[in-house]
């Protein structure tokens, strides 16, 4: 832990206050412009208004639909808003001391299972206000854009309701302080890219675009929920006191010294009305230890110590428990993050969790010299930082001192693998699928069907690197398994290589861009998976700029073209560009200088830094296991000269030589300014982030020992432990000349085939080049998934068509079949017995009545014998009875 | 010779009794019945008077007497009142022919 000091540290839980508001605003825009703009309200009330009448002509009167200035106002009103709230609780975070950056804004208990506690939480540390920076930040220059974009869309409110939707949904991603919250907006993102790259859906192409990213990014999900059941399973347990790893219902908090130092500390769970000596389930032998720790061991219990402690949000603790002290005004703690300084001895503690449901006693914690005590909640949870916790614990509730809870943890196994292993596989195959990597990376290129801002935002800057976010935030579980973090950085280095190469020889100019994103989330995943946790995110930053950029520029030449070329496909091939730099001077720089950004060619630009980072502890990493550190160095260098060339071949096509078509020059002009200046930010962006947030000597200008970024994000990736050789200045500046040196000859080669003065027949002579077809095509993946999966799925339906027809109708036909048989029996023995019974009771009773009713014979006589019989007939019972005892 | 006591007088009652019964069964007349039913109400109410006078001791056994003379009186008027509607519809008051209502 970084130094620490000062008498009580206590990161308060309303701290956040403001938090919730982030993702509601942009969440209350989308209601506004698609509740109001889109003239529904207005429809509503005047159906309303006119209820009794129901002719035609008025519900089919067209919609008011509000004009494009209200919906523009509304959706950038929302996107500041939140940017102004991220910021404002950003400069709260670097206001705080680092181990100390943990925003919490308690919302609401969604749901209490058990021992579970479901919370709708946002939380911000440095890496979720990072992405919260990015996502406001850049969505809001992306939304300036698309004011100016969209303008003559007949769908303008409904383009900036989805805009505005998917934010919310990226930020309740990021902001969420539990896999439940990420969770929704992990889907919330699926189903907004749907929408957004369908946007134009009378286009049949676009509409199954949008549909094809849905279904697989529905693969990745499974992984997703797959690997957060294996890991809350995984977590669902507690130690025995005979080193068993059991599952256990009780609730426990544990206190321990965090790994690396002596352990110091003993656990007990009590009832409230219990008191300190009603304990009857603890083991004897478990008790003595509770009061008497380590006595082989005697921890020093001189100087000061320091108690860390995680709960629920709202709990309380008291030192020492003290209840009268809590009665004469003893100030408890507030969790969910305390840090606190005591002097050294035993100390116990109470914990009342939230609501004062139940209240926990952990007795005799002992604090050594300067010796740091978590207490945490141990068991399932679904929340980042009890988990982070639990896997900080050393020494726990194990007299023997041996097994640790971590190790219980990597003790798990399901088959010959690791628990954590499979879990974190599973995780990464739902990154894979929304940060679209081999194998499930067809979807992104499809998806450039949908508007170009959308491609920025979505497809560049924001939702696909939630799966680098995912990895980062769990760091500290990655970082458990080399085997999983070698599948990382392998499968990054592959998709980083692959994609590349798919991107040689597109013609589309969005392709090329959509094949470049798939590479540098490669690279991205190189870092996470590599243990270079900083980096990657790095990377993600500059490329959110650069790649937005990029997008947008495009975006803006594919606006331009459009007065030549007006159909989809023509306005955006490279093929009929060329030269725009004379009419789109400003797209032209804005584009150049992100194209030096992602190609890393010149030192000093965004991109040279983070990749330079990600390929340097690639080489020398320590932290995966199955693959050298040097493959993945080699894979990845080879990638950054294929994206040099192919960046530089995109930038010489659409803006040097001379277009085919001569009416470009003339009639193609700069695009708004809204949009122009939206591209000048962030080319701005793109060349001062690298430098400013990745260089050492700009940290130490700030006083700190690294990079800006790297000490930023130190709290949140510090329990991650990574290791990587040090070889030396020599080697680090060697592999920096060598990608650079790389870089370079790939952008001559670029410039020798594609530049000023490229041959007319660029194009023709490309396509002799040995598998042009084979990279033009993409190598086929399309086909052959086409070919196998998707084919081998509709094989399957027409099996489970059969077997629906077949084997699950015969079912229900013979069940039917044997029902009108049981169904016949019962209709025969109810027609003859029942039906019988019930006649022979009527007809009987119909007989007597005509047998009796010859006793009514109307003459008062007859009577009058009948009763003196009767009397006669009890006055001689009575005589009998009673005289003849 | 003992004094008159309560046997006497439920003597008398029960012969007014058995009278009034055997004339109620063996008449076919109407107004017979009606006659015989006469005679089983004064048997009742002789029987009223005498236990009131020699068991309880009070006036209760007398005011239920005066209620069945009132009784019997109202009876033997609106019973020969449907005698003599009878007779009219049937020319006889013979109680067995009214046979009507049979089947």
């Amino acid at each position: 832990m970084p130094d620490f000091e000062g008498p009580i540290q206590q990161v308060d839980v309303d701290h956040g206050h403001y938090l919730w508001l982030i993702a509601l605003l942009p969440f209350l825009g989308a209601c506004v412009n698609a509740i109001y703009s889109s003239g529904l309200l207005a429809k509503a009330v005047e159906a309303f208004a006119n209820l009794a009448r129901s002719d035609e002509d008025q519900r089919h009167a067209p919609r008011k639909i509000a004009p494009n200035s209200v919906v523009r106002a509304v959706a950038l009103s929302a996107m500041l808003g939140a940017f102004a709230v991220t910021v404002y609780h950003v400069v709260q975070l670097v206001s705080l001391k680092p181990d100390h950056r943990y925003l919490l804004s308690h919302v609401w208990r969604m749901a209490r299972f058990g021992l579970l506690d479901i919370n709708f939480d946002f939380a911000m540390d440095p890496l979720s206000g990072l992405m919260c920076c990015i996502i406001t930040g850049v969505g809001s220059l992306i939304h300036v854009y698309a004011s100016s974009y969209m303008e003559n869309d007949p769908d303008y409110w409904r383009f900036f309701a989805w805009l505005n939707l998917f934010v919310f949904s990226m930020l309740l991603l990021v902001l969420g302080d539990n896999f439940f919250v990420m969770f929704f907006g992990w889907e919330g993102v699926g189903l907004c890219s749907y929408g957004l790259i369908g946007f134009w859906w009378k286009d049949y192409k676009k509409a199954t675009a949008g549909m094809k990213a849905f279904v697989v990014n529905r693969i990745g999900d499974f992984g997703f929920i797959t690997g957060l059941a294996m890991l809350f399973w995984g977590l669902g347990g507690a130690w025995t006191p005979e080193s068993d790893y059991a599952p256990d219902l009780d609730q426990r908090f544990v206190a321990a010294a965090p790994a690396g130092e002596e352990a110091a500390a003993s656990e007990e769970r009590e009832e409230e009305p219990g008191g300190p000596e009603g304990s009857s389930h603890a083991k004897p032998e478990h008790k003595d230890a509770a009061q008497k720790p380590e006595s082989g061991q005697k921890p020093d219990t001189t100087g000061q110590g320091y108690l860390t402690m995680t709960a629920y949000p709202g709990a309380l603790l008291y030192l020492d428990d003290s209840r009268t002290e809590m009665k004469e005004g003893g100030k408890p703690l507030t969790p969910p993050f305390v840090r606190h300084q005591l002097p050294g001895g035993y100390h116990s503690l109470r914990i009342q969790p939230g609501n004062g449901v139940d209240d926990q006693l952990v007795r005799h914690v002992a604090f050594g010299g300067d010796k740091e005590v978590i207490v945490t909640l141990i068991g399932p949870t679904v929340t980042f930082r009890q988990i982070r916790d639990q896997l900080a614990i050393h020494e726990g509730h194990d007299p023997k001192g041996k097994h640790t809870f971590l190790e219980a943890l990597k003790d798990r196994r399901t088959g010959s693998h690791m628990l954590i292993t499979v879990a974190c596989l599973l995780l990464f195959l739902g990154a894979c699928g929304k940060s679209a990597q081999v194998p499930l990376y067809v979807w992104l290129p499809d998806a450039m069907a949908g508007p170009t801002p959308v491609s920025a935002l979505i497809h560049a800057a924001t939702m696909v690197t939630a799966g680098v976010y995912l990895i980062a935030r769990l760091s500290f579980v990655f970082s458990l398994s080399p085997t999983a973090c070698g599948v990382v950085s392998l499968v990054g280095a592959f998709t980083a290589l692959f994609a590349a190469s798919m991107g040689f020889f597109q013609y589309d100019i969005k392709k090329v861009l959509a094949y470049s994103t798939v590479s540098q989330l490669g690279f991205m995943f190189i870092g996470v998976g590599v243990g270079a946790y900083w980096a990657g995110v790095f990377h993600l930053m500059t490329h959110a700029f650069f790649k937005a950029c990029l997008f947008l520029a495009a975006g803006s030449v594919i606006h331009g073209m459009h007065a030549v070329e007006h159909g989809e496909v023509a306005s955006q091939d490279m093929r009929n560009m060329g030269g725009l730099k004379k009419v789109m001077p400003l797209t032209r720089w804005t584009y150049l200088l992100a194209c030096m950004a992602i190609t890393a060619v010149p030192p000093g630009l965004a991109g040279f830094w983070s990749k330079d980072e990600i390929l340097f502890k690639a080489f020398t990493t320590k932290n995966i296991a199955h693959v050298s550190g040097v493959t993945i160095y080699v894979m990845g260098l080879t990638a950054a000269a294929f994206t040099s060339f192919y960046m530089w071949r995109s930038y010489y096509l659409t803006f040097e030589g001379t277009p085919r078509n001569p009416k470009v020059l003339k009639d193609v002009h700069e695009s708004p300014n809204a949009m122009t200046y939206v591209l000048a930010t962030l080319a701005g962006l793109s060349v001062i982030a690298g430098v400013l947030f990745g260089a050492s000597w700009m940290g130490k200008l700030f006083g700190l020992d690294g990079p800006i970024l790297e000490s930023w994000l130190e709290p949140v990736l510090s329990q991650a432990k990574v290791h990587f050789a040090e070889p030396g200045a020599t080697v680090e500046y060697g592999l920096m000349g060598l990608s650079v040196g790389l870089a370079i000859s790939a952008w001559a080669v670029a410039r020798y085939f594609y530049g000023e003065n490229r041959a007319k027949d660029w194009d023709t002579k490309e396509q002799r080049v040995p598998g042009f077809t084979t990279l033009h095509n993409k190598y086929w993946v399309d086909e052959i998934y086409a070919a196998t999966i998707v084919k081998a799925v509709l094989k399957l339906r027409l099996v489970l068509a059969g077997m629906d027809k077949y084997v699950v109708d015969g079912i229900v036909n013979g069940v039917s079949v044997v029902t009108r048989v049981v169904a016949w029996i019962n209709g025969w023995i109810d027609s003859t017995f029942v039906d019988g019974a019930v006649n022979f009771l009527a007809e009987g009773t119909l007989k007597a009545g005509h047998k009796l009713r010859g006793l009514q014979t109307g003459r008062i006589q007859n009577y009058i014998y009948g009763a003196l019989g009767g009397v006669a007939f009890f006055a001689l019972l009575q005589y009998f009875l009673a005289f003849n005892k | 010779m003992q004094p008159i006591g309560l046997v006497h007088y439920l003597t008398v009652g029960a012969v007014l009794f058995g009278l009034g019964m055997f004339t109620v069964m063996t008449r076919r007349n109407a107004v017979g019945i009606l006659l015989g039913v006469e005679l089983i109400l004064n048997a009742a109410a002789l029987n009223f008077v005498a236990f009131e006078h020699f068991v309880t001791g009070g006036v209760a056994g007398q005011v239920f007497t005066v209620f069945i003379i009132i009784l019997a009186a109202s009876e033997a008027a609106i019973g020969l009142a449907i005698v003599l509607q009878v007779y009219r519809g049937y020319r006889s008051i013979a109680a067995d022919r009214l046979t009507d209502l049979k089947n």
